[in-house]
């Protein structure tokens, strides 16, 4: 089907539910003691676009600028320059009263859910704390609510007064996937949410996301080193280096007919498992 | 060949969990000199645990440990903090998972490296230092004399592993137990440590204790491997016998996971995933 | 360079401005010099007002504090109602005194404290540690008042320490180290119960910090390889708790006057203690303000010797 072949820009503006247009990102730093002034360049004229529905995979090495994108996109971080297109808007030129709506529609979930949630609230608190910002429902009802999101991912009912740290690391990943969830967003950026998990909970929490976004047609960002992940669960991939994005393609065509050497290096970077295998018998 | 490391009925029961079962229960396995076994389970199946009892680690009484741990003959369990201390570092070392908090912030890291050899030769600092470099060098980091004098924020995580590795062979260990070595690092770096790895394993004859969730790092380096499910062990063998021909389904799971997942998955998505298998066949 | 000239005129501002408002707000407090000698019957009313007009007491503050400021620069200071001299003078020997007894007692505490909570820390939990918080909360318990009063009884009582003052009366006639040793005497006991005073609080967030340090990720993978026990106190432990130490260092410094001061008083140490209490009860304006701003002064060199400590000895601050 032609939308295999869809670079940043390619897509109409009705597909695109993120158009993300020449982002630059620069920290500026000063050295203690003398004063002097340096910048620190994060992202560089990175542009990309996320299908509405679609989930689209940030390859790249640490360093590279995902987290930075990100949290741009996540409005954590007022970039440089550039334009942000979510859903029609455009989310740097909104004012602050205007933008609160917004936020509730993009979420972020972290590579370590353990650090992003409050360890002194019990998980019944943790998710009705986003319908409280956003004045959802009496407070009955968020309950009612929080127990709902705990069954969606899978928790049992007894966890609601149960705190972070008393569940294990998967289970803590799909409570922080709770609380994004709770806003009913449309879109879920992960960052490196898969990378603190073991293989078995790697498995299990992309069939939980992948079931969520069937049901409630949620579209993915997901950032991710593991190209091996990525080739299972994205529809397109965006590959970033030095601080841009290098290509963005669909799957299949970025695995099979990589254009960019950094993409190819990428790729040859990484043996199969099956292919390690066949190599010892050598 | 005599046996390096002979572990049986290993059990660890951790002195605040009393009600909950034991970490680690009744676990018995053999380590030959110069051979590599694999560790493999998710997260919580007491690997870890294992590895810090290997090092005696338990001595401060946090958990009631029972078993034996015959490292050469003597048993680990059995001996005091003095003996305990001669031996860590010197004949067993290990390699932590997360590099970056297993170095102290505010001391060089080749500071860092030379110490590991103070404490265990009678040696001049400076012959320790000296030492120090070429270890560096050894690892694959250069130029040696910056990273030498680097402090852990300046350098990456990959670099961060390499000392860390580095600290672990400084004395000439007989066995170096690895806990997840390449889960903080990402996927181009992941594969320079395993290729390290593999060169130690050829050059050195070195045992090795590999404890990974990652089925491609057991591919690439194992001859046995270790299936440890809630504290016990599930299933043990030759790496190929286990891989080709388990009879244990969980073992099956955890191993050959890339043609699991891809069955859940909706079409274009399989292909992609085939697709990379194929292009990764040598 | 940038950075240190900053740093010197914010700190010239903010001498400025506390001069100016400590200068006001003693200037706001009904009364004057001069209201003592209203009580006395012999000096009328006129002389009274005489006074004032010749001591410039009843210009505008603008005025008096604009030649105040001018006697700063020429280095006096101001001038003294009560020792009808200007305050420099005044000043120098009295800063002298109190510095010798606070540099002394800081000192001590530093390092009694170091290695009292060290050991608390790495004994954590056990009786050495049970006992040394017990210790440490009964001297906090005490109110410094009563400890100084303590320590004059043990004085007067065994005679083993002279009871106040910094020097034999027959001082003067003894040669330089006879004369330095007498100080010394006199300055043991005023010394250690300053010290005393200062220990709980250093105690217990040393001991704090090392706690915290000791149960970092890289103390355990040192234990992990082999690093005997007193160099992993002393080479990873220590130095990564270094930083809140510094700037509690920093601050010890910078209340060294304020903190002497009850000393000074009840142990009739001649510092500038005694000289604030007296100035302040009969409005001897222009010393009070010179007290003040040397005070002042002293936070500013106790913050920066803190930033330069932290610099030298942090390299995560050093290197970005």
């Amino acid at each position: 089907m032609s939308s295999q072949t869809q670079l940043a820009g390619g897509t109409t503006d009705v597909d695109a539910l993120v158009r993300i247009e020449r982002l630059n990102q620069e920290y500026a730093q000063r050295r203690p003691l003398t004063g002097v002034e340096f910048k620190v360049r994060a992202l560089d004229d990175a542009s990309l676009t996320i299908r509405r529905g679609a989930t689209l995979a940030l390859v790249g090495e640490s360093g590279a600028g995902k987290s930075t994108l990100a949290r741009c996109l996540a409005l954590l971080e007022r970039p440089a320059s550039g334009k942000i297109w979510f859903d029609g808007n455009d989310l740097l030129k909104l004012r602050r009263r205007e933008l609160f709506p917004l936020r509730r529609q993009i979420q972020l979930i972290f590579q370590d859910p353990a650090s992003a949630l409050n360890p002194r609230m019990t998980a019944s608190e943790i998710l009705a704390e986003p319908l409280a910002i956003h004045g959802e429902g009496t407070k009955a009802q968020r309950r009612e609510r929080a127990r709902e999101l705990l069954d969606q991912v899978g928790l049992p009912a007894a966890s609601e007064n149960k705190h972070p740290l008393e569940f294990s690391g998967g289970q803590r990943q799909r409570l922080a996937i709770a609380r994004a969830l709770a806003l009913q967003p449309k879109l879920l950026i992960l960052d490196e949410a898969l990378s603190s998990l073991d293989i078995l909970n790697q498995d299990l929490i992309l069939k939980l996301l992948t079931d969520l976004q069937a049901a409630y047609s949620l579209t993915y960002l997901h950032i991710s080193h593991d190209l091996r992940l990525v080739s299972q669960f994205a529809d397109e991939v965006a590959v970033m280096h030095n601080q841009r994005i290098v290509e963005q393609r669909a799957t299949l065509d970025l695995f099979t007919f990589p254009a960019e050497i950094y993409t190819q290096e990428l790729l040859a970077a990484m043996p199969s498992l099956e292919s390690i295998c066949a190599g010892r018998q050598a | 060949m005599e046996n390096l490391l002979t572990v049986r009925g290993l059990t660890i029961q951790y002195r605040a969990e009393v009600s909950t079962r034991a970490a680690v229960d009744g676990v018995s396995f053999d380590v030959a000199s110069g051979e590599v076994l694999g560790v493999m389970g998710e997260s919580g199946c007491g690997k870890t645990s294992v590895a810090m009892a290997i090092l005696g680690l338990f001595s401060g009484g946090r958990a009631f440990v029972s078993g034996s741990i015959l490292f050469r003959g003597q048993d680990v369990l059995a001996m005091n903090e003095k003996s305990l201390r001669n031996i860590r570092g010197a004949a067993i070392s290990m390699v932590y998972q997360d590099p970056g908090i297993a170095l102290s912030p505010v001391m060089r890291v080749g500071t860092q490296v030379a110490e590991v050899t103070r404490a265990h030769k009678k040696w001049t600092w400076k012959r320790c230092c000296a030492e120090a470099h070429s270890m560096l060098g050894r690892v694959g980091l250069s130029p040696t004399d910056r990273i030498f004098s680097a402090y852990p924020h300046q350098l990456s995580g990959g670099q961060l592993q390499r000392v860390v590795l580095a600290q672990a062979l400084i004395c000439g260990p007989a066995l170096v137990i690895a806990d997840e070595p390449t889960a903080s690092l990402d996927a181009r770096s992941q594969f320079e440590f395993i290729e390290l790895l593999r060169e130690l394993k050829r050059s050195s004859g070195i045992s090795l204790l590999l404890i990974s969730h990652t089925p491609e790092i057991q591919a690439s380096l194992a001859d046995r491997i270790l299936v440890m499910k809630e504290g016990e062990v599930v299933e043990h063998g030759s790496f190929d016998r286990v891989y080709w021909n388990s009879a244990h389904p969980y073992t099956r799971t955890l191993l050959r996971r890339d043609r699991r997942i891809a069955e859940g998955l909706p079409e274009p998505r399989r292909e992609a995933s085939k697709t990379y298998q194929l292009a990764k066949r040598i | 360079m940038r950075y240190i000239t900053r740093r010197f005129c914010h700190s010239i501002l903010l001498l400025i401005a506390v001069s100016f408002f400590s200068f006001a707000l003693l200037q706001l407090a009904p009364g004057d010099f001069f209201d003592a000698m209203r009580l006395n019957p012999e000096i009328s009313r006129q002389e009274v007002s005489n006074l004032r007009l010749e001591y410039g007491l009843d210009r505008p503050l603008p005025v008096r504090y604009e030649r105040w400021l001018r006697s700063v620069l020429e280095g006096r200071l101001g001038f003294s109602l009560a020792s009808n001299s200007p305050v420099a003078p005044l000043l120098r020997e009295r800063a002298r005194n109190t510095l010798l007894l606070s540099a002394t007692a800081t000192a001590l505490a530093w390092l009694l404290a170091l290695p009292i909570g060290i050991w608390a820390a790495v004994q954590r939990g056990r009786w050495g540690d049970r006992v040394c918080k017990f210790a440490t909360s009964t001297i906090l318990a005490v109110p410094d008042l009563l400890l100084f009063l303590l320590l004059l009884l043990l004085a007067v009582r065994t005679g083993w320490f002279p009871a106040g003052g910094m020097a034999s009366a027959s001082v003067d006639s003894l040669g330089t180290w006879a004369k330095a040793k007498d100080v010394a005497f006199h300055l043991t006991l005023p010394a250690l119960g300053l010290a005393l005073t200062l220990l709980p609080v250093l105690i217990s967030h040393i001991r704090t910090a090392m706690i915290e340090a000791l149960d970092s990720p890289f103390l355990l993978a040192a234990r992990g390889l082999g690093i005997p026990p007193a160099r992993r106190v002393l080479r990873y432990a220590l130095p990564a708790a270094s930083n809140p130490l510094i700037s509690l260092f920093g601050y010890s410094v910078a209340t060294m006057l304020s903190a002497s001061a009850l000393a000074e008083v009840i142990l009739s140490w001649p510092g500038l203690g005694p000289l604030l209490v007296d100035s302040i009860l009969s409005r001897d304006v222009y010393v009070v303000v010179a007290i003040v701003m040397l005070s002042a002064l002293l936070l500013i060199v106790g913050n920066l010797i803190a930033d330069i400590l932290l610099f030298a000895s942090d390299p995560r601050i050093r290197t970005e």
